[in-house]
């Protein structure tokens, strides 16, 4: 050694690796306006295709007249759902076990349902068409209310499931009824509520909103009628997912169809599902031997491709005076619009809402869900959340508080009283959870010192009484809320998407001078996997991250993944990975001892290569492993150096976390301003402390829109009242809090590098903290529980309903 | 449809081109002058991503037509790094301080910060906030897009950048 040999810990930092900072590949070109998305896709010859869309939430389609727009210029073809019939794509498969129109068929069942696709040489001339095509329809009494769709008197909307009184998931109730699950022990939870000494009931509704990346959905469909090939670039945050639905409803061979997914301007659960767009566009290049994009306006995005919640859950605690809970009873009434599109995993027709319980050890608890159709759009997909999860932690997040107040306890103690214990997991919940890790007093005690929790509410204590001496007109709320969140979906047993195992999936190759590629079945929509991804991959085998490009999004190059939702990439993909690098690192080893003239066992892995036990100085770097991997392998060994893997992970992770909003509000006004947020996340083992940081940041933002504005709204005849920027809550800088992060770590004791994923925990969890905030503000005039969002509006109306503005 | 002869400057080099009265500037930009780092997120003039420096000020080309265009001087996200290539200060401070997840809004967002840095070279956080409030992003929630304007704010000015405390 001598002053030029690095240190380890110099050695340790040139490869970046896990729980470094480091700083993103992908920002090189994005900062260039060098992306490549969807719609800077431009192939020779390519059309366009757009929408005729239903100003009816529900009518009867009686004619439509494509004559005059087959005579506007430019315009090349008008597609229905009469075209799609004789392909026998009329109608399409939902990921939900449903079936959904491609194009009206007969009828139209929500406002801005697509009628028909116009085809045309630009964006213009297919505007044209549009305008040109006549619809006549005859209109239908709209069902609006979810509340109000199994009534006697309701009209039917689905007259394709007429008589059929069961579906995919068990016994149809009403012709407007999609399902009933029920999960959990009702005589034991029955019997609880009779015995309680204390119980509150409340109807808790989570509304309608929509995910809304920057980038809404759109496609470049090209069908190659020589090789019969099908090759869609399209916003997919499951590429697999899409090619292996469409061979199986257009019957196409798998093995033709190249699906590609760009980079994506933001999912955020938005991009996962199969939309008519896609149909259509891939339909009409079949048709008119052209490349044919599809490019979603942003009303459209609003409007018709996936709303998300719309969720009514009666929530019952039963506990004693102490506040110790000893019941949990949800009904959920779940407004799927007019078909049921949820992006689920098949068998789960209401997510993982069976997380309920939270991070409360219940003794038992009880869970129906009913799902109704209504004229809305269909959807229900995950908004940023795993399935139905943000829904689950809102209602107990929610419930607690409510039990609180009604015990005349603190919130924070009455959660600390009923926390699942560290020594309890792996904890066994009784809606069916095995909850893998967690150490809630811990995170919470941290939160509550961090904060200074204590005066904050004795501050409240002395503006209340300021209050009413009428010293003031403002008003203090402290949210808490302390989630669970079940993510990582997930293991083969009890996940699957139309029949798929929902593992996933690496390939990494190395080549000869130390550099390689890892292809990975997940696909980022901005959370920076090719910086991530490489993290781990250089703190596995040694190779600094600089030198791992990797690549997702191509289906013939990646190997199969279910994509990137639910939190799903670190916890599943994540673990493929690390498992294909140590298959690497295992085959390096033997190369090692070969070469080093020594037993694979007398060797040691060290930060970035292979040194004998003992011998500190007879060292091999991976890099020129790597080298010897092509010219010079041990006898009988194959050369080169590659590895795939597919992870089934064997439980979901359970990250969770706990936030704290103050807020002040103005009853005058109903103003709010956030005056603090405090996120304390723990997500396990951190890969990119920036990242996750990140990641917090813009859940919470997404949170903070929804609790407090973010809404998509129908008026009582089925029109729906927020479909642009101008109406839905899109929070700017200058609304947007600061926010402040903290973190504790409990690695999940079954994932290879103990990560458990990070990007939905600040949706999930923060939700429940602002709202918790404003009704923790209004509880002491009365109030037990105010929904959401929390616009100046609303909170002006609770001041005045409360007695408190004149 | 007739179409109007169009002339201007882009990034510095000057461009031309037919157009269709109804063609929105965004659409010339990108489709016929393939400059497809500016991006288009909503049609109605909220979200930004559009958002083009034209003759000095930061304009949504999303709601402007190419004929209003004409003559001008235009400089979009692909005009913004350092003549000899490298990233410029606002670009570097995106990326230093991670200022950018999706990358979808982030075009708009730097040539809007470009223009707010040269009508106030130090802006407060207060500031900031109001000056990019014509821009959405999803991603972030703002906060390190507020650093990365500050970081640069700093480097142009040729002082030390100072992260302010959580």
């Amino acid at each position: 050694m001598n002053d030029l040999t690095p240190t380890r810990e110099q050695r340790t930092a040139a490869l970046e690796g896990m729980g470094c900072k480091r700083k993103r590949v992908e920002d090189i070109r994005f900062t260039q306006g060098r992306g490549n998305y969807v719609d800077d896709v431009k192939l020779p010859g390519m059309l366009h295709g757009d929408f005729v869309r239903s100003p009816h939430p529900h009518a009867r389609v009686k004619r439509i007249d494509d004559s005059a727009a087959l005579k506007v210029p430019g315009v090349l073809a008008v597609i229905t759902a009469e075209t799609l019939k004789t392909v026998n794509l009329a109608w399409m498969p939902t990921l939900a076990g449903d079936v959904q129109m491609v194009l009206a068929d007969g009828k139209v069942l929500f406002q801005n349902q697509e009628v028909a696709f116009v085809v045309a040489t630009d964006r213009y001339a297919a505007d044209d068409g549009i305008n040109a095509v006549i619809v006549e329809y005859e209109p239908l009494p709209p069902l609006v209310d979810p509340f109000k769709a199994m009534n006697a008197d309701a009209p039917v909307l689905r007259e394709d499931l007429v008589g059929k009184m069961s579906g995919a998931h068990g016994p149809r109730k009403h012709d407007n009824h999609i399902f009933e699950w029920t999960v959990g022990d009702k005589d034991l939870t029955d019997a609880a509520f009779r015995k309680a000494e204390v119980t509150i009931k409340e109807m808790i509704s989570y509304h309608r909103t929509h995910p809304s990346p920057l980038e809404t959905c759109q496609c470049v469909c090209s069908f190659d009628k020589i090789k019969g090939e099908l090759t869609i670039y399209g916003t997919f945050q499951a590429p697999h997912v899409i090619r292996t639905v469409v061979s199986l409803i257009a019957k196409l061979p798998e093995h033709k169809i190249h699906v590609i997914a760009p980079d994506i301007g933001g999912g955020f659960g938005n991009k996962v599902g199969a939309y008519p767009g896609y149909i259509c566009a891939a339909v009409a290049s079949i048709v008119t031997g052209k490349p044919v994009k599809w490019v979603e306006d942003r009303i459209e995005n609003l409007t018709a491709t996936s709303f998300a919640r719309d969720y009514h859950m009666t929530t019952e605690v039963a506990a004693t005076k102490e506040g110790k809970v000893t019941g949990l009873r949800v009904h959920v009434l779940a407004d799927h619009g007019a078909f049921d599109a949820c992006a689920d995993p098949s068998k789960w027709p209401a997510g993982f809402f069976n997380i309920v319980t939270g991070s409360y050890d219940f003794p038992t608890a009880h869970l129906a869900v009913d799902g109704v159709y209504t004229n809305k759009a269909p959807g229900g997909v995950a908004y940023r959340c795993s399935f139905r999860v943000t829904e689950a932690a809102y209602c107990i997040e929610r419930a607690m508080d409510i039990l609180a107040q009604k015990l005349n306890m603190d919130p924070a103690e009455l959660r600390l009283k009923n926390f699942i214990k560290a020594e309890q997991f792996p904890y066994h919940s009784a809606l069916g959870w095995e909850y893998d890790s967690g150490d809630y007093h811990t995170a919470m005690r941290k939160m509550m010192e961090t904060t200074g929790y204590a005066a904050l509410r004795k501050e409240q204590a002395e503006r209340r009484a300021a209050f009413a001496r009428g010293e003031t007109r403002d008003i203090m709320g402290l949210g808490i809320s302390f989630f669970t969140e079940i993510v990582g979906a997930g293991p083969s047993k009890n996940c699957d998407i139309l029949g798929i195992a929902m593992f996933d999936s690496c390939e990494i190759r190395m080549h000869p001078t130390g550099a390689g590629i890892a292809r990975v079945g997940s696909k980022s929509q901005g959370q920076g996997h090719e910086t991530t991804w490489a993290q781990i991959i250089a703190t596995e085998i040694g190779i600094p991250a600089d030198n791992i490009m990797v690549e997702e999004g191509n289906t013939d190059t990646a190997p199969y993944g279910l994509g990137t939702y639910g939190s799903r990439s670190t916890p599943v993909a994540g673990a493929a990975i690390a498992m294909a690098a140590r298959k690497i690192k295992a085959k390096a080893q033997m190369i090692a001892a070969y070469k080093l003239e020594v037993h694979e066992d007398d060797l040691e892995f060290d930060i970035d290569g292979f040194r004998v036990r003992g011998l500190p100085e007879k060292f091999m770097s991976m890099k020129d492993i790597c080298w010897a991997a092509y010219n010079s392998v041990p006898p009988g060994m194959e050369p080169g150096l590659e590895a795939v893997s597919y992870y089934d992970p064997p439980n979901m992770t359970y990250p969770f976390g706990a936030y704290l909003c103050v807020m002040d509000i103005d009853v005058d006004t109903g103003v709010y301003k956030v005056r603090r947020f405090y996120a304390l996340d723990d997500c396990g083992t951190r890969i990119n402390p920036m990242i996750i940081e990140g990641q917090v940041h813009g859940g919470l933002t997404e949170a903070f829109a929804i609790a407090m504005g973010q809404e998509i709204r129908y008026d009582e005849v089925g029109n729906v009242v927020t479909g642009s920027f101008m109406d839905f809550f899109m929070p700017t800088a200058v609304e947007t809090p600061h926010w402040e992060t903290d973190f504790t770590v409990t690695p999940s004791p079954h994932h290879p590098i103990g990560a458990k994923g990070v990007g939905e925990s600040p949706n999930v969890g923060g939700v429940p903290a602002f709202s918790n905030a404003v009704n923790d503000a209004f509880s002491f005039l009365g109030s037990t529980h105010i929904q959401m969002p929390h616009d100046f509006w609303r909170n002006w109306k609770a001041a005045k309903d409360l007695g408190a503005v004149a | 449809m007739a179409k109007t002869h169009v002339t201007m400057k882009v990034n510095g080099a000057e461009v031309e081109g037919l157009v269709e009265p109804r063609t929105l500037l965004v659409h010339f930009i990108r489709e016929n002058l393939q400059l497809t780092g500016t991006h288009i997120g909503c049609e109605t003039t909220h979200c930004g991503a559009c958002t083009v420096d034209i003759d000095g000020m930061s304009v949504k080309s999303c709601t402007m037509f190419a004929v209003q265009a004409d003559g001008s001087d235009i400089i979009t996200v692909e005009g913004i790094a350092n003549a000899d290539g490298t990233l410029s200060a606002l670009q570097e401070g995106f990326r230093m301080m991670h200022g950018l997840q999706c990358g979808f809004c982030t075009p708009g967002m730097i040539v809007r910060a470009h223009r707010l840095l040269k009508e106030n070279p130090s802006p407060s956080e207060p500031e900031i906030r109001m000056g990019i409030s014509g821009n959405i992003c999803r991603c972030t929630g703002y906060q390190n897009i507020v650093k990365a304007i500050q970081y640069a704010s700093a480097k142009i000015n040729g002082v030390e950048f100072q992260e302010a405390a959580e």
